[in-house]
């Protein structure tokens, strides 16, 4: 009876001790720490379990990401460095290309904005699985909107709609890219075609999030021309979107796409009430 | 003689079963299985990958630490409980003494990887709800990693027939690590001169070609294994196992038990 008693005594007073010197002696994050900076070397030292490694490797860039996205952080050293070893432990391993590339492309504080190194990840994706039309797709992607690299999109385009199982869309998106690229209805279609192609919940949601930001994008500047209408008829720009309602050149309240009530500031700019909802957006964000 | 080294085999086996540490092992590696569901919802669209992964390197982890630390006491044990004496004193030979066991740990070993593997598929079912074709294919990369076991117990059993169970582990640990390197091995060997050539060449034929029995990384992304591979893999193990078996039978043959 006493044996047990010092038994749970003991461990109890351990946990609490753990939890104390936790509080007394914060642990200094090391998620920027790679410990061992040669792909080639860890993929070595794998013994074989080369697989497992990589998913363990990748386990820490999507918790290494989630913790520099949440503080807000606009600085991803490790990022790329990560995924190189992820990918070159397994080669194969198509979805780290994929969610790698977009981690790396988006700007800052939503990615590391660096679309040297999205692209390098994706043609090392291509180059090891040269069948997976999914990353020419996403490279044409990176191409078209982080480096509006038109032509080198349609390029890539063309050449994933040749690799066998590849959607039909993807040629009309490599003729999209050389007649309408900049247009926003061609960012909803590749949005869009990302959004049903999905089966992974992130990325249907991230595609979700870009698509909600586009129709921000296009209402924002359509409701300040009214706004700037009511200012011409009237020589001062309306206090609330009820002034607008009641002039006639509004019909209802308008919602951004998260449901809440764009926000109409007094010098006749239109925001969105939470910008961090809608992470994409180019317009409306408050300054 | 079969009934021989069936006798012995099988009274290898039950002790091995009865061995606690060894349901440990087993117990722990399913833990393992039971766990990565868990572990791949921390991560992004690699919970399947994730699970075969971390599943098939539990199977072989563990089936590797069986069959060394097992397969070195085989011998030693029976000879530091006396055990040995009374059994080489009826008709039984030594090399049938030394092939017996060999087999007796080959079936304990294979009865563990199919208690893992059995739940390595539950886990597979309640992750995915369904079996897909691919998911066959994950019994070729089983296959092999039962193949390495045999292998490593060749090895093991080889070692403890001259050397201590301390250094038998040892020298069993280098050739399994060893063998992961075959592949760099013959690299090295053709980009040498002159002795140091020879010498990786020779190193790289010695210690077992492990490389090539672990698909585990393969069939996780459903690639098909050819059917040579599995053929050359059968064969190469059945002649190293041979090798190993046949010197350990040698050396034992020789060795003074008084």
């Amino acid at each position: 009876m006493l044996v047990v008693a010092v038994l749970v005594v003991s461990i109890t007073a351990s946990f609490i001790l753990v939890g104390r010197i936790a509080h007394a002696f914060p642990f200094s994050p090391m998620e920027d720490v790679l410990f061992m900076s040669s792909p080639e070397f860890v993929k070595r030292a794998s013994l074989g379990y080369s697989g497992l490694l990589a998913d363990i490797y990748w386990m820490r860039v999507v918790q290494y990401f989630g913790r520099q996205h949440q503080r807000d952080s606009t600085e991803y050293k490790a990022l790329a460095p990560l995924l190189d070893i992820t990918t070159t432990l397994d080669p194969n391993l198509v979805v780290a290309y994929e969610w790698g590339s977009t981690f790396l492309d988006q700007p800052p504080p939503s990615g590391a904005g660096d679309d040297a190194a999205a692209i390098a990840l994706i043609r090392k994706g291509i180059r090891n699985n040269p069948d997976e039309w999914h990353l020419y797709f996403t490279l044409g992607f990176i191409q078209y909107l982080g480096q509006h690299d038109y032509l080198g999109a349609a390029k890539t385009f063309e050449e994933g709609s040749r690799v066998p199982g590849a959607r039909p869309w993807l040629k009309l998106m490599a003729a999209k890219m050389l007649t309408e690229a900049g247009s926003l209805e061609t960012a909803r279609y590749m949005w869009q075609n990302i959004y049903n192609e999905s089966t992974d919940k992130g990325l249907k949601r991230n595609a979700e999030l870009h698509l909600a930001s586009l129709v921000v994008d296009q209402e924002i500047p359509q409701l300040e021309s009214v706004v700037s209408e009511f200012a011409g008829r009237t020589g001062h720009h309306p206090s609330s979107w009820r002034e607008l309602i009641a002039s006639g050149l509004l019909h209802s309240i308008p919602h951004d796409p998260t449901g809440a009530v764009y926000v109409l500031r007094n010098d006749g700019h239109v925001v969105v009430a939470d910008w961090k909802k809608l992470p994409f957006i180019q317009k409306g964000k408050p300054e | 003689m079969t009934s021989r080294i069936r006798a012995i085999a099988f009274n290898t086996f039950r002790e091995a079963v009865r061995d606690r540490v060894l349901y440990n092992l087993v117990f722990f590696a399913l833990l393992l299985v039971a766990m990565s569901p868990l572990l791949g919802e921390i991560s992004i669209g690699v919970q399947r990958v994730l699970l075969i992964n971390l599943s098939l390197s539990a199977i072989s982890i563990f089936g590797i630490v069986i069959s060394i630390f097992v397969g070195i006491s085989l011998v030693s044990k029976e000879i530091e409980r006396r055990t040995l004496y009374p059994v080489l004193s009826r008709p039984v030979g030594r090399g049938e003494f030394i092939f017996g066991k060999y087999c007796g740990l080959a079936g304990t070993l294979l009865v563990n990887t199919a208690a893992m593997t059995t739940g390595f598929y539950l886990a597979l079912l309640l992750m995915t709800r369904s079996f897909s074709r691919a998911d066959a294919n994950i019994l070729i990369a089983i296959y092999f990693l039962f193949l390495q076991f045999v292998v490593i117990i060749g090895l093991a059993l080889f070692f403890s027939s001259f050397s201590s169970p301390l250094l038998s582990a040892l020298f069993a640990l280098s050739m399994f690590v060893a063998g992961t390197f075959a592949g760099d091995l013959r690299a090295f060997a053709a980009m040498g001169h002159g002795p140091e050539r020879w010498l990786a060449r020779a190193a790289s034929y010695v210690v077992p070609n492990l490389a090539s029995l672990n698909v585990i990384t393969r069939v996780s992304h459903d690639q098909l294994i050819p059917a040579s591979l599995v053929g050359y893999n059968t064969l190469y193990t059945a002649l190293y196992a041979a090798a190993t078996i046949s010197g350990a039978v040698l050396i034992f043959s020789r060795r003074d038990l008084k």
